[in-house]
């Protein structure tokens, strides 16, 4: 590591499984994931008769492709008192189906040269396989199969729990920093599922049983519930007959509706969330804000907000880390982040690394001066178009990853977002103005929408 | 980003192994890149590179590194010295001072960035091919005038110390960091990338200078380019970044060294609910003549994801772990054999039994035909899977190169794997999966297991 990673508060914890994964995490990290380029991806889309939506992004560098299903459900969408369900059917799904056997799945794949996983977040479950273009047909077929075909017994779904139960202690439970983005992200949300973790409250996950994940998966997975997004050596005219050769005859569910998320009601009162433990080394400060995204509030806030992210925080020659950490010498790191690709609230964070002996009253103060200034005084044309530039080159850089461009589709689509919404991207950032930034600004920077969460070594009082 | 975009993943297989500091090279090559597509370029001043010509994006990704550049180069006491350059290369240089250059980089969207592993030091730089001469030339002034002005200085050792005593409560750095040391005890290799508190604070300006002035040379310098750029123009861009670093580096004179000889487990005591597993064995340096066979008996084991047996046995049947996995760790001096898991402290002894029976009989008994074929045929398919990114391409170009494997190593791979026989991997398999032999660290409260056991 060229710096020492500190990582954003509300990010997974720092090592993501899956190498893929950590890959892409860096794009996640500093791109939101709704940017991309009109003609940049040259993305095609068509739907199929039962309701399937279908997306082809064209890359004919490599004799590759990525095949994704994505669902348009996720832990946002669980029953109350049932938090993980999503994530556990998830990993249920590489336990068989008539034609195939449990656990047989990934290895199928493997013999075949592909690679396989899932993921599953607040409004989404996906699958995929990396894989040569001329086994495409194969992991279509098992995909489509295991849609409606899954089949699940007993000791499956006790040994799956068990791991996924490892899983949490992994990511969230073994670290301080996990426990507290868990805390800080619940606190908050009055009542919107968002406040749940994705993976599960750890007494919950471990009451779910294989009819829980059942009657989920029978009342969501359905062809009007999916999209099917292909990356790579293919074209949408050579992918419609194969679709529609694997997907297309799956039935569609009328019984298959995602109800809508519940309301979140007004916040009258700023949260603080301290949050102590003995194995703290380096206190944390974070701050979040309910934030316009997709889905809620005002869209058009989207494409400023990026730009108040990159100009407050986006780097080192962003003005939190300039004045925090260079100009004032109290913290050893300092950021943004505005996450805002999802049906429901967005959020717009901030977090700092207090230096030692600095208190961290002093970097909460100066959090909150740099907030005011860029509010009474606005940003300059420089900071502006230093925003814009990256932003748009991030959407070049974007395009050499087939994984990133099939991943930035999904996210945007089951966030309630078109296919033109995302290649129209760049027509968006560059029409952002100072106005707009400084409005968003005013828009977001709510102290009462607003959990400031420290994570310590000792008990705050 | 926020943590719901990242989303749960259903897997853990590679991304413990990052804990211990060094990337492993699996060899993913673009599988059409016939040797044909790879052009040496040389400069007018004699720099050299490999080049995969990729028109279709705007962009150019350069891939470099300088060998005994990484940490095996800090003296003891200035340990982590590597690693503080690689984060101060790019905060000044030349007229600018660290906000000036920040700025110019983010002004023309270039990404450059250093890394200091155990055995070389890196550069990545990603460039729009419209700002590719200027992106060449303050990368060109990185390496050859860095300011190491007090500011930045003290400003990166502090964030480097904070990140030190962070991963002192991390249950998985602390099993690296223990588990390196154990292994190798004196030796750089057993020291941390990182540093220490101590050490970190000790380095100086000059030992900075020192660094630059004595590692960052031509005649250790490899270099893979991919991208938007023609051989003609990558010359005056290589000259640009790289024509002015001095001849040679001053040879480090350290040569090959072997795991300590006191082995077992060791259980460090730290409060949390799950206990974090490395354990390791000696393995192989890149060009053994075993190292095919070696690179598919490990896969099977434990390198293969979903299709190892190692996954099968603690996860898939038992749920005794989110991830376990092995890999094969060559570096310049020595090679090892490495593997991880986590589980809770209940389980743990079960846990490490099923593992330590899964390899015992693996090592006695190898696999059978199906599961030989089975993974020869992922090892070949899953080649070139990995490379459908410029960057992932640049970053081939410089593992062809430095392991001599030849322009050509893209054809012969899967030749090279298809060759390695049921004898093969149980005579490597014996020979590297020697439990008696194997070191183990523990990190967590695990019941049942204490250290020696």
């Amino acid at each position: 590591m060229s710096r020492v990673p500190l990582p954003t508060p509300a990010s997974t914890p720092a090592r993501l499984p899956l190498l893929a994964l950590l890959l892409l995490l860096p794009l996640l990290l500093i791109w939101p994931v709704d940017r991309a380029s009109a003609g940049l991806f040259n993305a095609e889309t068509f739907r199929l008769d039962n309701g399937m939506e279908v997306v082809v992004i064209p890359d004919h560098r490599a004799p590759v492709v990525v095949h994704m299903v994505w669902y348009r459900l996720g832990s946002a969408d669980e029953p109350v008192g049932r938090s993980g369900v999503a994530h556990f059917l998830e990993h249920l799904l590489f336990k068989g189906t008539d034609k195939i056997a449990p656990g047989d799945f990934s290895k199928i794949v493997a013999a075949n040269g592909g690679r396989d996983n899932a993921f599953t977040s607040l409004d989404y479950t996906g699958y995929f396989q990396t894989i040569a273009r001329d086994r495409l047909e194969l992991v279509m077929e098992m995909e489509a199969d295991r849609m409606v075909n899954l089949r699940l017994d007993e000791n499956d779904v006790a040994t799956e729990r068990d791991v996924v139960l490892e899983e949490r202690r992994q990511r969230t439970d073994s670290t301080p920093q996990g426990q507290f983005g868990e805390q800080a992200r619940a606190a908050l949300f009055l009542q919107h599922p968002y406040g749940r973790p994705v993976i599960g409250w750890q007494e919950e996950i471990e009451k779910l049983s294989l009819e829980d994940a059942m009657a989920f998966y029978k009342r969501y997975y359905a062809p009007n519930n999916a999209i099917l997004i292909v990356a790579g050596d293919i074209t949408a005219a050579d992918l419609k007959p194969l679709a529609e050769k694997y997907y297309g005859v799956i039935p569609a569910n009328p019984d298959t509706v995602v109800e809508p998320l519940p309301l979140e009601p007004p916040h009258r009162a700023a949260r603080r969330v301290l949050h102590s433990d003995p194995r703290v080394a380096v206190t944390s400060w974070q701050r979040q804000y309910l934030a316009d995204s997709i889905g809620w509030g005002e869209r058009s806030r989207s494409a400023p907000l990026n730009f108040l992210s990159e100009i407050l925080g986006g780097g080192s020659t962003s003005r939190l880390y300039r004045a925090l950490v260079v100009d004032q010498g109290i913290a050893v790191s300092a950021g943004a982040w505005y996450s805002g690709v999802s049906r429901g609230p967005g959020n717009f964070g901030l977090y700092a690394t207090p230096a030692p002996d600095t208190d961290v009253a002093a970097v909460e103060a100066a959090m909150d001066a740099a907030l005011a200034e860029i509010i009474a005084n606005g940003v300059t044309e420089a900071e502006l178009e230093r925003a814009r530039t990256g932003l748009l080159a991030d959407a070049i850089y974007a395009r050499d990853s087939l994984f990133t461009g099939a991943r930035i589709f999904g996210n945007a689509l089951t966030a309630g977002a078109t296919v033109d919404d995302v290649e129209s991207w760049p027509d968006r950032v560059r029409a952002v103005t100072s106005e707009d930034v400084v409005e968003a600004a005013r828009a977001v920077f709510r102290m009462e929408r607003s959990v400031t969460a420290i994570l310590s070594p000792e008990e705050k009082s | 980003m926020s943590f719901h975009l990242a989303g749960l993943h259903r897997a853990a297989v590679a991304g413990l192994t990052l804990c211990l500091g060094l990337a492993v090279l699996q060899g993913p090559v673009q599988a059409q890149a016939a040797d044909s597509d790879i052009i040496e370029v040389v400069s007018d001043r004699g720099v050299v590179a490999w080049l995969k010509q990729e028109p279709s994006i705007p962009m150019i990704a350069v891939s470099a590194i300088w060998r005994d550049g990484g940490a095996v180069s800090d003296p003891a006491a200035l340990t982590g010295r590597a690693n503080l350059v690689s984060g101060l290369l790019d905060e000044g240089a030349g007229d600018l001072d660290s906000q000036a250059f920040q700025q110019r980089l983010d002004d023309l969207a270039v990404r450059l960035s250093f890394d200091a592993g155990r055995d070389s030091f890196s550069l990545s730089l990603q460039t729009l091919t419209a700002n590719a001469a200027e992106a060449f030339r303050l990368t060109g002034q990185a390496l050859t005038s860095p300011r190491f002005d007090d500011e930045p200085v003290e400003r990166i050792r502090r964030q480097i110390l904070t990140g030190i005593a962070r991963s002192a409560q991390d249950p998985n750095s602390i099993a690296g960091r223990l588990f390196s040391s154990l292994a190798y005890g004196d030796d750089p290799y057993g020291r941390p990338v990182e540093g220490t508190l101590e050490t970190v604070a000790a380095i100086g300006p000059d030992d900075l200078r020192d660094f630059v002035a004595q590692r960052l040379a031509r005649n250790n310098l490899i270099i893979g380019v991919v991208g938007d750029v023609s051989p003609e123009a990558l010359k005056d861009l290589l000259d640009a970044a790289f024509g002015s670093l001095p001849e040679r580096a001053v040879p480090l004179g350290l040569g090959d060294v072997s795991m300590q000889p006191e082995r077992g487990l060791t259980v460090s005591d730290f409060p949390t609910s799950q206990t974090s597993f490395i354990f390791g064995l000696p393995g192989l340096k890149r060009d053994d003549p075993d190292y095919d066979a070696a690179r598919v008996m490990n896969h099977m084991l434990g390198g293969g994801g979903f299709s190892s047996l190692l996954t099968e046995e603690v996860r898939e049947k038992r749920g005794l772990t989110y991830g376990i996995y092995s890999y094969l760790r060559p570096s310049d001096r020595d090679g090892l054999w490495l593997g991880g898991l986590s589980t809770s402290n209940d389980r743990a002894a079960e846990a490490w039994q099923v593992l330590r029976e899964t390899i015992r009989e693996y090592a006695e008994t190898g696999p059978d035909a199906e599961r030989l074929a089975n993974a020869k045929a992922n090892m070949n398919g899953a080649f070139p899977l990995r490379l459908t990114s410029n960057k992932g391409i640049a970053g081939l170009l410089v593992a062809l190169q430095r392991y001599d494997l030849g322009k050509d190593y893209v054809a012969r791979r899967p030749e090279l794997i298809n060759a390695v026989t049921i004898d093969d991997v149980k005579r490597v398999a014996r020979r590297i999966l020697d439990l008696d032999g194997m070191l183990a660290v523990a990190v967590g409260q695990p019941v049942g297991l204490a250290t020696g056991q």
